[in-house]
């Protein structure tokens, strides 16, 4: 698939922000922004939609709990029965409230790691993976707004470019993908 | 702005106010005959004057907590705890009156440790008495009341005066001031619930009920907090406050909720566990008489928070804000409510006339005193140092 990437440098996240209100207000849509930290307020600029990541959070967490408790009563009811405490043992409920801790200490375990895993998946940045910014810059004092020709098909390339001029940026760069 | 009272308001707290009086009344008359009668009337008014007293308090100390934190958001609504916390006067005024009534009956079988009959008899509670007596009972009672007293004048009367000064002078003096309180809260909130709640199961000692006493009264106040901020935006007050502010206030109910059942599993667990008798005893008795009122009141307060306030949309909502927040409050109360009778009366407990009546006559008071205070000063700070961080508050 052929297309055409633009790139707006800028080397101040405010000065980033109102280019991206500039932008947006012509009717361009920004596909992404590289910043070496979080730009506040960006969000509901370039209208990225809010993260579903609690929710894969609270199924890593219920998939944790699920497999503490089963592993828990395989191996302290079922496989080789324990005297905790000298409470009745051959029952995992009776005893519940010793399994308590583990089960939530589990569950925040396969919350946290779920979590964090996916999180690193979604943004590409898993250990090994091919960095997407498209400048080294980005990770130091730089700011970048990546436009796509193919997402903004009302214009073209040049009018998009024209564009960017209007702001006060740094560089301006293409590339055909 | 200034707050006003609308009829509405003014109305239901009347009507709250001569329905509670009316059935407290009755509930006076239909227990006369009990031979428990003294002990469920003072039972009752300890429950209503601390659970009232409480809230209150809880205001104060997260008042004192943002002080000291240096917190910005909660500028907008800091009039809003304010309002609170100003029940503490009249709090104090009901728990004064309920432990000297209390004390001139011997305890009258709350606190069985003042009455001199019962000591004389019981070789624990003797070796206790060097703490469990009325004279340094009413020496601690009167420094925690006194303190608390203290630093919420210093506190109001500071915030008002920094509405007109402006400037950061008071900004730090209360910085100072607000530390000082939580370190003598700090050790007030574990020491008063023990003598004015834990000695009621005067054999039974727990050093971990202090904070379980306390993670429940924060999460009352922040229940309210989050009430009163919603009805006063409903009135077309606090036109900039947000969601931001509505879903951290959301946010502190979901939290506190946590640390309170975590305080009751940890106390519960450890007892469960050593399995001692004098340990147990405490809870043999509220299995055998209150079993589905203990154990669900665990279940509403860990689980209704959990998974209901666990998604970013619900604590911004401010219908299940509210739906939740009075199940919350009401079983919170239960709280109170066991912690109270069970060690007193046991199984002869109950909830009549008396007890609805009390609760109800003594929620038209304090919504009555909130409102009252809410009028006094403008609705929302005007010299604040963090005012504009909390205008533009945004998570």
């Amino acid at each position: 698939m052929a297309d055409k990437l633009i790139y707006a440098m800028y080397d101040d996240d405010d000065v980033l922000k109102e280019s991206a209100k500039h932008l947006v207000s012509k009717g361009v849509k920004v596909h992404e922004v590289f910043s070496p930290f979080p730009i506040h307020g960006i969000d509901p600029i370039i209208g990225v939609e809010h993260t579903r990541l609690g929710i894969f959070a609270f199924i890593y967490g219920l998939i944790g709990l699920t497999l503490a408790t089963v592993g828990m009563r395989y191996f302290m009811v079922v496989d080789w029965p324990m005297n905790i405490g000298g409470k009745p043992n051959f029952s995992y409920l009776e005893n519940m409230l010793a399994f308590i801790p583990i089960s939530f200490e589990f569950t925040v375990l396969c919350a946290a790691h779920g979590m964090a895993i996916t999180y690193f998946i979604a943004n590409r940045t898993l250990p090994g993976m091919k960095a997407q910014n498209p400048d080294v810059r980005t990770t130091d004092d730089r700011f970048v707004i990546e436009l796509r020709a193919s997402q903004n098909s009302n214009y073209s390339a040049k009018e998009l470019e024209a564009f960017i001029k209007e702001t006060s940026f740094v560089e301006i760069e293409q590339k055909e993908i | 702005m200034e707050f006003k009272i609308t009829n509405k308001a003014n109305k239901f707290t009347l009507i709250l106010i001569s329905i509670g009086l009316i059935f407290t009344l009755l509930g006076i008359i239909l227990v006369w005959g009990d031979s428990n009668r003294t002990q469920r009337i003072l039972a009752s008014s300890l429950i209503n004057s601390f659970f009232f007293f409480s809230i209150g308090l809880g205001a104060l100390f997260y008042l004192a907590l943002a002080y000291a934190t240096e917190s910005g958001w909660y500028a907008l609504i800091k009039r809003v705890i304010e309002g609170i916390a100003g029940y503490i006067p009249y709090g104090i005024g009901f728990m004064v009156l309920t432990l000297f009534v209390i004390t001139i009956n011997d305890g009258s079988h709350l606190y069985t440790w003042m009455d001199p009959e019962v000591v004389a008899h019981d070789e624990i509670i003797k070796g206790k008495s060097f703490y469990l007596n009325k004279l340094f009972f009413w020496i601690r009672t009167i420094a925690y009341l006194g303190v608390y007293y203290i630093f919420w004048r210093g506190f109001r009367k500071r915030s008002l005066e920094e509405d007109i000064k402006g400037g950061t002078e008071i900004h730090f003096k209360n910085y100072k001031k607000g530390a000082l309180f939580l370190v003598f809260f700090a050790v007030f909130s574990s020491t008063s619930s023990w003598d004015w709640l834990m000695s009621i199961d005067v054999h039974w000692f727990s050093t971990l009920f202090g904070w379980y006493t306390f993670a429940g009264i924060w999460c009352s106040s922040m229940v309210v907090l989050v009430l009163l901020t919603l009805y006063l935006k409903k009135q077309g007050y606090l036109t900039k406050v947000n969601d931001s502010h509505i879903h951290d206030i959301g946010k502190w109910i979901f939290a506190t909720s946590f640390l309170w059942s975590y305080l009751w599993f940890s106390q519960y667990m450890l007892i469960w566990y050593s399995n001692i008798g004098e340990e147990v005893a405490y809870y043999m008795m509220r299995i055998e008489n209150y079993k589905v009122m203990y154990f669900g009141m665990f279940v509403v307060n860990f689980v209704f928070p959990m998974l209901l306030f666990m998604s970013r949309e619900a604590k911004r909502h401010s219908g299940i804000l509210t739906i939740v927040g009075l199940i919350i409050l009401a079983f919170h109360w239960i709280d109170v409510y066991i912690m109270v009778c069970a060690g007193s009366m046991g199984a002869t407990a109950k909830i009549g006339f008396l007890e609805i009546g009390m609760v109800v006559l003594m929620t038209g008071i304090f919504i009555r005193v909130i409102l009252n205070n809410l009028t006094k000063a403008p609705i929302s700070p005007v010299n604040h140092p963090f005012l504009d961080e909390s205008i533009h508050h945004e998570i």
